[in-house]
């Protein structure tokens, strides 16, 4: 009998295993195998070269400038947008003011933020990316023109000109386009925590920052380790990859103070025609991408509540 | 409070299908390009009859696949170019395949990889294929046939003969054999407008002591002198290459293309680069400069805040609005200044070169139609349609007798006219992109002319560069 429902579960699994191995599985196995030839790219004439590829790797510096701008801003984008999306979140659905009518309520015209809040989301990434280009001109842009507006005629950055401070220029517009789209889904699940929790919490006098901490925050929780994940992808992957590309010095500068790893593959391969190369530098993004997903499997199973 | 077993057997579906969220987009930036395909390429079409019409012996009814990069210049001279060959050679009519693209290299990786490239290529833009690795792997069609045919306008004459000094040159790689074509002709140098100067009462400075001075004099009057784009700082070696071959000689930019150990260090790069550190120390540059990108410090020096801009001839056609806001702009170009009175070449050496390389793949199925193509494109009557639609000149020497030339590009035929021999053509820009262009570009002469290194400092970084360049299995070397 236990044999045969294992059959009929093989059954339903045979047709979406195949379309992944096909899809999912085969392009794995060829990059990883592509990562030990000399291939270029532009012919079908390559090499096996063993682990030349990687030996190359652990020389050459612009890799592992990649490597530390990829990681910081895995490290540094999901904490920043999702703090800042649980903030607008809380303040939008709990944080108002507490009137007779009702326990809970977000602070006034909560609506209209919302929207306001998930409009980036509707423009694309290199939209926002040469809106953010425009705001960061030196010469002209509206950043600086507010600083001498207000007198700061001293105070004249060049932004993404300077090495100093041009990744953080990058992430603050990461930052703008997906903050959005995190209030709205930390909104949805903020509705779904029972009443009942915040009233209790009331009468034994909670603040709002308890009422936070102590309530939403870990009720939450789930929804904020999806969220972690999704941030976490955006910041190693494409995501990173449009914005750099379009908004950096270079692209990747100044003097390599932008370099991220998607950008990097994307240069060796259609710059350098050395795909085999690039492939390398991918499986090397793959790793970082596995370590940060057990940490973030451990971290979140750690902290997770039941209710 | 859901039971234990249920919450950990949901747990672990959440945690394999987060996983495989992960996973899918990593892998899709590693396996966004797969080779594959035989490397065919036996069915060429067959040659046709030879004769003084058809000198390349072109299959008169083959049909003729054609890809052109779509960017400032177009497309549309590629398309006149082949009407022309369908009157030429009537049984072809409707059997052009032609195609625009910005994106040469993913468009065509696929098809040189299965062995069914086009037969005429514009490898030109952002995703220019690699021409080292093109040349390397033995993947294109050597275009001496078509330099030894007749041209169309003189039958006398060679078409190798009858283009612009260096541009046979550029196609080759270390060997005898002419890999690829640059069609359009770019002078590089300093654009600026005769209109703005002549409001400082200057004209433009033709050494270096005058040229800080009109800075002096622009900056009491709160115009800047020079702006770049420093996104992209490989702009400012237009005008900072030749200047270091009219102190030092062209051997030292032969040296530096050749990779040669030291060959930064000479005396004449230090001079050129203390030059134009000069320019920053003295407050001289539009300040944000460094933020800029080509369009931003384009606007910027089109609305007159700053003189003086390095830039390649493109620049009329590409920031023509703004230069046609500012009224009577007056643009011209001006090979770099004199430094002192011992440089060893005249006033007037500057760097002019090819642009847009085109190529015919080796497995190209009708690689003839493609070199004749190129051929109707090299006669007058089509470089003049190219220089009329896009103001820019072509490789084709002379063709732009009775056209009414734009003033940059007419600046650009005196600019030329004065050089005369004095004409460089640094390779350094199409052999090691990436050394020319992120590292010393980006790494060390933006770096430079942001105040972030001093020239000895940014000098010793590029040598660093040049020699791992050198010593790096991975990239073809040239010599010249």
């Amino acid at each position: 009998m236990q044999h045969g429902k294992y059959r009929f579960i093989a059954g339903f699994l045979i047709l979406p295993l195949a379309i992944y191995a096909v899809f999912v599985i085969s392009p794995f196995v060829q990059a990883i195998y592509y990562s030990f030839t000399d291939w270029t790219g532009l012919s079908s004439d390559f090499g096996m070269v063993g682990f030349d590829n990687y030996a190359r790797l652990f020389q050459d510096g612009v890799f592992w400038s990649a490597v530390g701008n990829s990681v910081t801003l895995l490290l540094l984008l999901p904490v920043v947008t999702i703090s800042l999306a649980l903030f607008f979140a809380f303040m939008l659905n709990v944080g108002g003011r507490r009137t007779k009518k009702a326990v809970i309520g977000g602070v006034r015209g909560s609506g209209t933020y919302k929207i306001l809040y998930f409009f980036p989301q509707v423009l694309s990434v290199p939209i926002v990316a040469l809106l953010f280009q425009f705001a960061y001109n030196p010469e002209s842009g509206a950043i600086n023109s507010l600083l001498s507006a207000v007198g700061l005629d001293s105070v004249q950055p060049d932004w993404l000109g300077d090495p100093q401070l041009a990744l953080w220029c990058v992430m603050a517009a990461m930052v703008w386009a997906n903050v959005g789209f995190y209030v709205v889904l930390f909104s949805a699940g903020m509705s779904s925590i029972p009443k009942d929790f915040y009233e209790a919490a009331l009468l034994d006098g909670a603040g709002r920052a308890n009422t936070f901490f102590r309530i939403t925050l870990p009720l939450l929780w789930d929804t904020v380790q999806t969220g972690w994940i999704y941030m976490g992808i955006l910041a190693l992957d494409v995501s990173a990859f449009a914005f750099v590309q379009i908004m950096s010095v270079g692209p990747g500068g100044p003097d390599y103070s932008t370099e991220v790893l998607p950008l990097y593959v994307y240069q060796k391969t259609f710059r350098d025609g050395q795909a085999g190369y690039a492939t390398a530098i991918g499986v090397s993004l793959l790793i970082v991408t596995l370590i940060f997903a057990a940490v973030v499997m451990r971290l979140g199973r750690r902290e997770r509540l039941e209710f | 409070m859901g039971s234990t077993s249920e919450t950990s057997r949901r747990d672990l579906i959440k945690r394999s299908v987060a996983l495989g969220v992960f996973a899918v987009p990593t892998m899709s930036v590693l396996a966004s390009c797969a080779s594959g395909g035989d490397s065919g390429g036996g069915d060429k079409v067959d040659k046709g009859t030879k004769s003084a019409k058809n000198p390349l012996a072109v299959n008169e009814s083959a049909a003729l696949d054609v890809v052109i990069f779509d960017g400032g210049f177009g497309d549309k001279y590629a398309k006149d170019a082949e009407a022309q060959y369908a009157v030429a050679h009537p049984k072809t009519k409707g059997k052009i395949k032609h195609a625009s693209t910005q994106k040469i290299q993913s468009t065509l990786q696929p098809r040189f990889n299965g062995g069914n490239p086009p037969d005429l290529v514009d490898n030109s833009g952002a995703e220019q294929m690699d021409f080292s690795t093109l040349v390397g792997k033995d993947q294109l069609t050597d275009l001496t046939p078509l330099l030894d045919a007749p041209s169309i306008d003189d039958p006398s004459k060679k078409v190798r003969d009858t283009l612009r000094p260096g541009v046979v040159e550029m196609g080759q790689f270390g060997g005898s054999e002419i890999w690829t074509l640059y069609y359009a002709y770019t002078v590089y140098g300093v654009w600026y407008s005769k209109t703005n100067l002549k409001k400082l009462d200057a004209e433009y400075p033709e050494n270096w002591d005058d040229m800080l001075a009109l800075c002096a004099k622009a900056k009491k009057k709160g115009i800047a002198g020079w702006t770049y784009p420093g996104k992209y700082p490989y702009y400012v070696p237009f005008s900072l290459y030749p200047f270091i071959a009219k102190i030092g000689g062209a051997e030292v930019l032969r040296r530096i293309d050749n990779l040669e150990p030291g060959a930064w260090k000479d005396p004449a790069v230090r001079a050129a680069f203390e030059a134009y550190y000069e320019l920053y120390k003295k407050g001289y540059i539009l300040k944000g400069s460094p933020g800029l990108d080509h369009l931003q410090s384009q606007k910027a020096w089109a609305e007159g805040k700053a003189l003086f801009i390095p830039n390649g001839s493109w620049v009329e056609n590409e920031s023509g609005k703004q230069i046609e806001a500012a009224g009577n702009f007056d643009l011209a170009v001006g090979a770099p200044s004199s430094l002192n009175s011992s440089d060893k070449m005249p006033f007037g050496t500057l760097w002019a070169s090819g642009g847009e390389p085109f190529i015919v793949p080796k497995q190209a199925k009708n690689a003839e139609g493609g070199m004749e193509l190129l051929r109707i494109m090299l006669s007058e009557k089509s470089s003049k349609n190219f220089t009329k639609q896009v103001s820019s000149l072509t490789s084709l020497n002379g063709g732009t007798e009775g056209l009414s030339l734009p003033p940059g590009l007419a600046s650009a035929q005196q600019a030329l006219a004065k050089a005369g021999k004095n004409v460089l053509n640094p390779r350094l820009q199409d052999w090691y992109v990436a050394l020319q262009k992120e590292k010393i570009g980006v790494g060390c002469i933006g770096e430079m002319m942001a105040g972030r290194l001093t020239p000895a400092e940014a000098i010793n970084k590029i040598q660093k560069y040049a020699d791992e360049t050198r010593k790096d299995s991975s990239v073809k070397k040239y010599k010249r």
